[in-house]
């Protein structure tokens, strides 16, 4: 990572985007950066994959992976191996192309997310001022490949689970947006360096309500319990990849864990405080921030059962809209009595009606026990 | 009219099989679901994957012979087997087992109930979900239990402990400390688990009011155990015809109000604090003595005909066996709890989600060794 201190210290004179772009060291600094982002992302997915198997071993009192290298690390590197060296089996009706092409597509997306990604002030691909709104719109982009997966693979339980995945996507995506128009009202841009830079106090503070419906909305985005519904092993088997093997499965591995990456570090970003913190280097403190919300993911894995596909659509449309909704007007208004920055009253007032609205809410809430009478 | 009809759309019901392999059914089970989307129109259960003719090779063996099989049929316990088939037998030959042989068989037969309950319990929760972590905790526990079964007699899964008039080797002197730890250890087990999934949101919203059994139906199908008292059933063989020594030893049997895969899970819970105090009970009254009859190697049971039945942690259990006075029963027929048990499925699954009808599945507990034999 000294590389990037040189990159921002512009000893490289390589700046994040030159106001006169394209011009002096325009490709420079997108090679380079493109080629840390891949090196950064693979190497956080193999940092996730070993903590969310060794957490969830503790967890589940048993030891997790231990005998590849000193504390089995290099049991992501050992999951690679093997999984590139099976052979790939492609079922006999499926649509070859599209079976093929959907690993592709998933990944693509996952990787440009993080071009809008700060890990230091100033330190990303391209800042751009409507990162938020491109973030939304690509990370939609995966479901198409995962939809081409269960649909190619001619598989039903495929089937199944990628008309769940679109279905949750569609239905989450509105209360995830709405929650981070919160954000971009208080820090009053879209861009994510921007963004980092107003909190001074994090909007975790600031936004407490939004943060708790983004996250929902991003585990069920991104298929992490208790809405993994789309690869629901008890019930679909593997859900969308089930006729996945050898390197298109890894793809699908791969994705699955980038993903959350991708989340919790857009979740590090805009409410955590991203790269800001004391003693240690920005890019560090934005490292471990990222692992701590995945960890939280990895914990809500581990403690809590799946719920089912009208539970999860309920808790989009009756509990987390709504409540995005009150959160944007009640953050839209706060902002109109304090333009400047909102002071630290804003914080109590805000923990005080998320603990009411939390509490209101679900007691009238109920996730639904249906039945369809034949 | 005519027109709107003839704008719709010609749907037909998606058919999916589910198992014979698949992660969670429980052995080798296949249903045939007919689904509307996620929503479950119609199932037809399909088994005889596993099967392996025990009932007919009974009738190629010796008396004794025969215990080992016994182990294959409901091989999640075992130990409850080997007790049903020796009562029949016993029955059969009139045979008295000692005092201490009957203190060993209760602390070993509910010591197997809480292992399948354990079992049951979390692959239920497994199957609604939950990501591996119940299930491990009560295997964790159940591992505790197999190891005193491994001090007895030497075996972790299928044991072959108990003879025909008593058990085949006394406990060691080390069991009974061992045992007690394990109650201790189980009993503070129990309230940890409570503490973490008994008010659980997710949990009720996906269990309770789900897969109802009605009473009716539940006494209607022949089901038995658990899944029949969680329907209100207060029916356990230990009170209503007690074998063995049950009738010495104080205990209740929990029961459920609707009938619900909530309640089939707290009925499971809530017996295993019973098995307990009934351990507790019998490790401090167990008598020493004799640990078998004395017996020849092989019996002549006179010719006649029997039926005994006990309470196995998945329900009644039922040997019924036929003797014409040779080395080996004429005829032994086995009531299978589990399959019984399964009678129930089409009705309680019908209208529900996919999701539902595998937890309401699992909330049944079977073992595909027993369905099939």
């Amino acid at each position: 990572m000294a590389i990037i201190d040189l990159v921002i210290n512009r000893r490289l004179s390589l700046a994040a985007l030159p106001p006169d772009w394209p011009g002096n060291n325009y490709w420079w600094h997108w090679l380079f950066f493109t080629i840390v982002l891949i090196a950064f992302v693979l190497v956080m997915v193999m940092g996730a994959i070993y903590i969310e198997r060794r957490a969830m071993g503790r967890m589940q009192s048993r030891l997790g992976p231990n005998r590849t290298g000193p504390f089995g690390l290099l049991q992501p590197v050992a999951d690679a191996v093997k999984v590139m060296l099976k052979e790939n089996i492609v079922p006999d009706n499926a649509d070859k192309i599209v079976h093929w092409l959907a690993p592709v597509i998933a990944f693509a997306p996952v990787l440009m997310i993080f071009a809008v990604v700060p890990f230091q002030n100033g330190a990303l691909l391209a800042d751009l001022n409507i990162g938020i709104l491109y973030i939304v719109a690509i990370s939609s982009i995966s479901t198409v490949g995962v939809f081409m997966a269960g649909w190619s693979s001619g598989n039903k339980y495929s089937l199944l689970g990628a008309m769940r995945n679109v279905a949750a996507v569609v239905s989450y995506e509105i209360p995830l947006v709405l929650s981070i128009v919160g954000v971009v009202l208080v820090a009053g841009s879209m861009s994510l360096n921007t963004i980092v830079l107003k909190q001074d106090i994090p909007f975790i503070l600031l936004q407490p309500l939004g943060f708790l419906i983004f996250f929902a909305a991003a585990c069920a985005e991104i298929n992490r319990s208790p809405f993994d519904l789309m690869e629901a092993d008890s019930e679909i088997v593997a859900g969308f990849h089930t006729e996945y093997s050898g390197m298109k499965f890894a793809m699908f591995y791969l994705v699955e864990y980038a993903e959350a990456i991708a989340m919790s570090a857009i979740i590090t970003t805009i409410f955590l405080g991203g790269w800001r913190g004391p003693l240690l280097p920005p890019w560090l403190w934005f490292i471990v921030k990222t692992f701590i919300v995945f960890f939280v993911m990895v914990w809500t894995r581990t403690t809590l059962p799946r719920v089912r596909i009208d539970q999860l659509m309920a808790l989009a449309w009756k509990f987390l809209f709504p409540l995005a909704l009150i959160n944007l007007f009640v953050t839209a208004v706060q902002v109109l009595v304090w333009p400047d920055a909102l002071p630290w009253t804003a914080v109590y007032i805000n923990i005080a009606i998320m603990i009411i609205l939390i509490f209101l809410w679900s007691r009238f809430f109920k996730l639904g026990w249906g039945r369809v009478e034949i | 009219m005519t027109t709107t009809q003839e704008m719709t759309l010609n749907t037909e019901p998606f058919v999916v099989n589910i198992g014979p392999v698949h992660p969670s059914t429980h052995g080798v089970f296949r249903m045939r679901c007919k689904l509307d989307g996620e929503v479950v129109i119609d199932i037809e259960p399909v088994f005889g994957y596993l099967h392996r003719g025990i009932e007919k090779l009974a009738e190629e063996r010796t008396y004794t012979g025969f215990i080992p099989l016994t182990d294959r049929l409901d091989y999640i316990s075992p130990m409850s087997n080997n007790l049903g088939y020796c009562l029949a037998v016993e029955k059969l030959a009139g045979i008295k087992v000692p005092e201490r042989a009957e203190y060993i068989r209760v602390i070993m037969a509910e010591l197997q109930r809480l292992a399948n309950h354990c079992v049951a319990v979390g692959s239920m929760l497994n199957d609604a979900g939950a990501y591996f972590t119940p299930f491990m905790y009560t295997f964790r526990e159940r591992e505790r239990i197999i190891d005193l079964f491994d001090m007895v007699c030497g075996q972790r899964l299928t044991y072959n402990y108990m003879r025909i008039g008593g058990v085949s080797q006394d406990i060691p002197a080390e069991f009974l400390p061992a045992l007690e730890k394990v109650v201790k250890r189980l009993t503070k087990f129990l309230k940890e688990y409570e503490r973490l999934l008994k008010q659980n949101e997710i949990l009720l919203a996906r269990a309770k009011g789900v897969g109802i059994l009605s009473k009716e139906l539940a006494i209607n199908c022949g089901i038995s155990g658990p899944v029949a008292r969680a329907s209100g059933i207060k029916w356990d063989l230990r009170k209503a015809d007690p074998y063995s020594i049950y009738d010495r030893f104080e205990f209740d049997i929990p029961t459920g109000e609707n009938g619900d895969c909530y309640d089939r899970y707290r009925v499971r819970i809530e017996e295993m604090t019973q098995s307990l105090r009934i351990i507790e009970q019998a490790s401090k009254q167990i008598p020493g003595g004799p640990i078998k009859a004395d017996l020849p190697h092989i019996i002549y049971p006179p010719a006649g005909e029997v039926y005994a039945h006990i309470e196995a942690p998945k329900g009644e259990l039922g040997f019924y066996i036929v003797s014409d006075n040779s080395i080996a029963p004429y005829r032994c027929h086995v009531r299978p709890t589990s399959l019984i048990n399964l009678a129930a499925l089409r009705q309680m699954v019908k209208g529900w989600k996919i999701a539902d009808l595998i937890l309401i599945f699992g909330s049944i507990d079977i073992t595909m060794g027993e369905v099939d034999r």
